[in-house]
């Protein structure tokens, strides 16, 4: 193409730790958690909804708590721990809220799931619902 | 057979799913995989004076901006750009020349190395406009509705009869412009395979359709071009038709060489299909003693310029209650927007929504109660054609439906029901959908180690597709469901129409059967011709497969292994291939029904409205999985409360543009606004539509709800809110 003029900011050499790997990736430092996981790394698990932190779709959970990737900037998450759906089952034993979901079926096309079942694991350290309608209440921010 | 069939099975892609093991369109990558951005025009109707791509090209990483000024070739014919559902009219064709037909329209594509780069360099096309007059209103527009020559059937004397009714109920109810949101944003990967070959993993709800489609778009021989979509994050009818992402994304890969994806944004989603906007207009009149005595229904909604879409809204209103003098008619006003699409129960859902509205406000009039009503006009018989009903337990879905819910604990006055400082309203309405059927195609591969591999073209889009062919092919050819693996949603596998309609439920499973039964009569062929078979001598068609033996119906000892007999018969596999079509037959009507019962709960000051219990029943024949069936009623109701109490979009008409483009302004129920809802399966055996008697149920779940919760909403409150949604703005107003 053309003569370049716009020149992409430098690359920030970036650790992140998901699901007990140890990954370095060079990113433009505009690179959301949510496309760092999706495009540079392969785990698509994590899904993209709405990019603007109005669904859900991406949530993981950062140091234990769940947190909306697409809002949150690779670069800043720097040796932090970081859990995926993909990190969520142990030796191929599914996570107890994994297998409940297949049990009362609680999706159906899948793609919030990911994200429901992350926010739930999260909802659940947290150790603040009491209730069914807490639980509502508190897992109203995956749609 | 049966084991697996009318079972709670949980999903056999439920592991993919909920592990993140599950790919999507937009998840497939592959080797120098580019990514493209959509820029849209921001008017919504003239052409493009000037589109100025320098500056996006100057941005590192940046490949190409593609425009209809530099874009590859596409078809020039309508023909060619027609799916296999599109509606009368000539269809959208993006980046083809530089007329603007509506806000959102893509006009060009960037591509880049990322896809954050694409996004950006898409800001610097500068893009000068040359404006048109345009009109985006319907109700402004409505005088300029144009009638559909659809074929109504008009009954009696409408008017006269309506003229001289005891009693009349005669009004407008107005379902506004909804966008069906499926939570996985639109997208393709166009794979490039070299010397022009392609494999397109792209969001839809038809494989071979966008096959076909792209074919004749982009002038390619059919072997040349492969469509997949094995998982597909919700459609909702949306993916019905190929998006023009499917283009985009392809048309950028034959440009460059190179493999490309292209996901749109959520906001650019709403460029795409939606339920058309439609004022639909009720009259009924009664005679003194409830019955019905005329009915009419006009439907007036919006379509694009260039295509006439136009959905069943008034057929229901036609068909379901009896009454002798009717009519019923269907117009389009044709505006400056992009054509709407199918979106669950497309037409039933708008229509029923009016019509239940109308019957509840004409059972207050009658100080009848709503049930009773609908009993005093009830048909065994489709009043439209005049044809009984393969099946039809309305009746039943009312008194279990009733019963579950306690209605006759209802006390009918409007404001007379109180929870604290909250009203309490009891609602109810009928649902109704098509019970159609579709021919399909299933390869069954029986391998010699007792596994089956059944493979079809149809797609799942959550519905349940994987685990009911699972089920189906389970019991028909006798093994664990463990044994058996489904192949979907690749246009190189056996034909299936896009899936929609309710349709696929019984299309697939009779399409199983019927390749299932060439494998049964195969094996018993095998077995009967070992020496000194356990078989031999036995009625073919007393022969069946059972816990993965060959064996004699009720006398299970007189069996064979089928490794046995693939042994016998030096078979390491058998594969069958059938294309099960369904005899016409025009001697019965198929539907579905529902009685759908609400109650709310109304914030007497603030106006909030909570739907705290749902209780609906449904008859749809035999349910394949109780467990699925339940989850698709369920999806249908918490979509029946978006209707009813928040989904609308909402359109600036000075600019022709959607403001609430975002799921956070278009708003839809959220785990805190579902409460209790109780899905009943009437018992409705059926043996004259289907060998299963299985009807289908992604449609019926939604119907009714809306006007169930409007009719519940009037209850509480005394309120009649005739737009949708409810919101508290109106109530209080
Ligand atoms: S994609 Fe992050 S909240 Fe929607």
């Amino acid at each position: 193409m053309g003569d370049v003029t716009h020149e992409l900011p430098d690359r920030i050499p970036t650790r992140l730790v998901i699901n007990g790997v140890s990954h370095t990736l060079d990113l433009l430092p505009w690179t959301t958690l949510l496309d760092a996981l999706r495009d540079h790394l392969a785990l698509t698990g994590t899904k993209k909804g709405c990019d603007h932190g109005q669904c859900g779709a991406c949530t993981v959970l950062i140091d234990g708590r769940r947190v909306n990737s697409c809002l949150t900037l690779a670069v800043m998450k720097d040796s932090a721990e970081i859990t995926t759906i993909e990190g969520l089952a142990k030796d191929g034993a599914l996570h107890p809220l994994q297998q409940a979901f297949i049990d009362h079926d609680a999706f159906q096309c899948g793609y919030c799931t990911p994200g429901q079942i992350c926010s739930a694991a999260g909802l659940l350290a947290e150790g603040r619902a009491r209730d069914a309608d807490q639980i509502r209440e508190l897992m109203s921010g995956n749609l | 057979m049966n084991g697996y069939v009318g079972t709670p099975t949980s999903r056999v892609d439920g592991r993919a799913k909920v592990t993140g093991a599950a790919k999507y369109a937009g998840e497939f990558t592959a080797d120098r995989l580019v990514h493209g951005f959509v820029v849209e025009a921001t008017i919504p109707r003239g052409r493009i004076a000037q589109l100025d791509t320098s500056e996006a090209l100057k941005v590192a990483g940046v490949l190409d901006v593609l425009t209809h000024a530099n874009r590859p070739s596409l078809a020039d014919k309508d023909d060619a750009w027609k799916d296999e559902v599109a509606p009368e009219g000539s269809p959208f064709r993006p980046l083809y020349d530089d007329t603007i037909k509506f806000n959102g329209q893509p006009i060009a594509l960037v591509v880049a190395e990322e896809w954050a780069t694409a996004k950006f360099a898409a800001t610097l096309v500068r893009i000068d406009y040359e404006q048109a007059e345009f009109a985006t209103d319907l109700e402004a527009e409505r005088g300029g509705a144009s009638e559909m020559d659809k074929p109504h059937k008009p009954r009696g004397d409408a008017a006269g009869a309506l003229a001289a009714a005891a009693l009349r109920h005669e009004a407008d109810y107005l379902i506004p412009t909804e966008h069906h949101n499926p939570m996985e944003l639109y997208a393709t990967t166009t794979v490039w395979e070299g010397d022009g070959k392609l494999t397109v993993y792209d969001k839809t709800q038809g494989v071979q359709n966008v096959q076909k489609f792209l074919c004749g778009v982009f002038d390619k021989k059919p072997e040349d071009i492969r469509v997949l979509s094995p998982y597909v994050g919700g459609a909702f009818g949306s993916g019905l038709r190929p998006q023009y992402q499917v283009v985009l994304a392809t048309l950028a890969a034959l440009a460059l060489k190179r493999s490309v994806r292209v996901v749109l944004t959520r906001q650019q989603m709403y460029g795409l299909g939606y339920r058309p906007m439609t004022i639909e207009r009720v009259a009924l009149g009664a005679k003194s003693d409830g019955t019905l005595d005329a009915v009419t229904h006009e439907a007036i909604a919006v379509t694009s310029r260039y295509e006439d879409f136009a959905r069943n809204d008034t057929g229901w209103a036609e068909q379901l209650y009896s009454s002798p003098n009717s009519s019923f008619s269907h117009k389009l006003v044709h505006l400056d927007v992009s054509t709407p699409s199918d979106m669950r129960a497309p037409g039933a859902a708008s229509g029923v929504c009016a019509l239940e509205c109308a019957m509840d406000e004409l059972a207050v009039a009658l100080n009848l109660d709503p049930i009773e009503l609908r009993l005093k006009c009830y048909s065994d018989r489709d009043q439209s054609e005049n044809l009984p009903y393969t099946s039809k337990q309305l009746r039943q879905c009312y008194a279990r439906g009733a019963e579950a819910f306690g209605w006759g604990r209802r006390d009918p006055a409007p404001r007379s029901m109180r929870d604290g400082k909250e009203l309490v309203g009891w609602g109810m309405a009928t649902g109704v959908w098509e019970a159609l059927q579709m021919p399909v195609a299933v390869r069954i591969v029986l391998t010699s180690n007792g596994h089956a591999e059944v493979s079809c073209a149809a797609s799942d889009i959550g519905t349940g597709t994987y685990t009911i062919v699972a089920q189906v092919a389970a019991d028909a050819l006798g093994l664990p469901i463990e044994n058996i693996s489904v192949r979907l949603a690749d246009s190189t596998l056996p034909q299936a129409p896009v899936e929609g309609g309710s349709w696929m439920a019984a299309s697939s499973a009779h399409a199983v059967l019927g390749a299932a039964e060439d494998i049964r009569q195969e094996l018993a062929r095998h077995a009967q011709a070992m020496p000194s078979s356990p078989l031999a001598g036995v009625d073919a068609q007393d022969i069946i497969l059972a816990e993965g033996t060959i064996a004699k119906a009720g006398e299970r000892g007189r069996a064979i292994s089928i490794a046995d007999a693939m042994r016998y018969g030096k078979l390491e596999r058998i594969e069958k291939q059938k294309l099960n079509e369904f005899p016409e037959d025009k001697s019965h009507a198929r539907n579905t029904h529902s009685a759908v019962f609400a109650e709310v709960k109304v914030d007497e000051e603030l106006g909030v409205i909570r739907v705290t219990r749902v209780v609906s029943a449904v008859a749809a024949g035999r349910i394949l999985n109780t467990k699925t069936g339940r989850s698709q009623i369920m999806g249908g109701v918490v979509w029946g409360i978006g209707m009813a109490l928040h989904e609308e979009t909402v359109m600036d008409h000075r600019f022709g543009r959607i403001m609430n483009a975002n799921i956070a302004e278009y708003h839809i129920p959220v785990n805190a606004d579902v409460h209790d809802i109780d899905v009943i399966f009437v018992d409705e055996p059926d043996t004259h539509i289907n060998k299963l008697g299985v009807k289908g149920l992604g449609e019926i779940g939604i119907v009714g709800v809306p006007a169930a919760i409007a009719n519940a909403v009037y209850h509480a409150t005394g309120k009649r809110i005739r737009r949708f949604p409810i919101t508290l703005d109106k109530l209080l107003g």
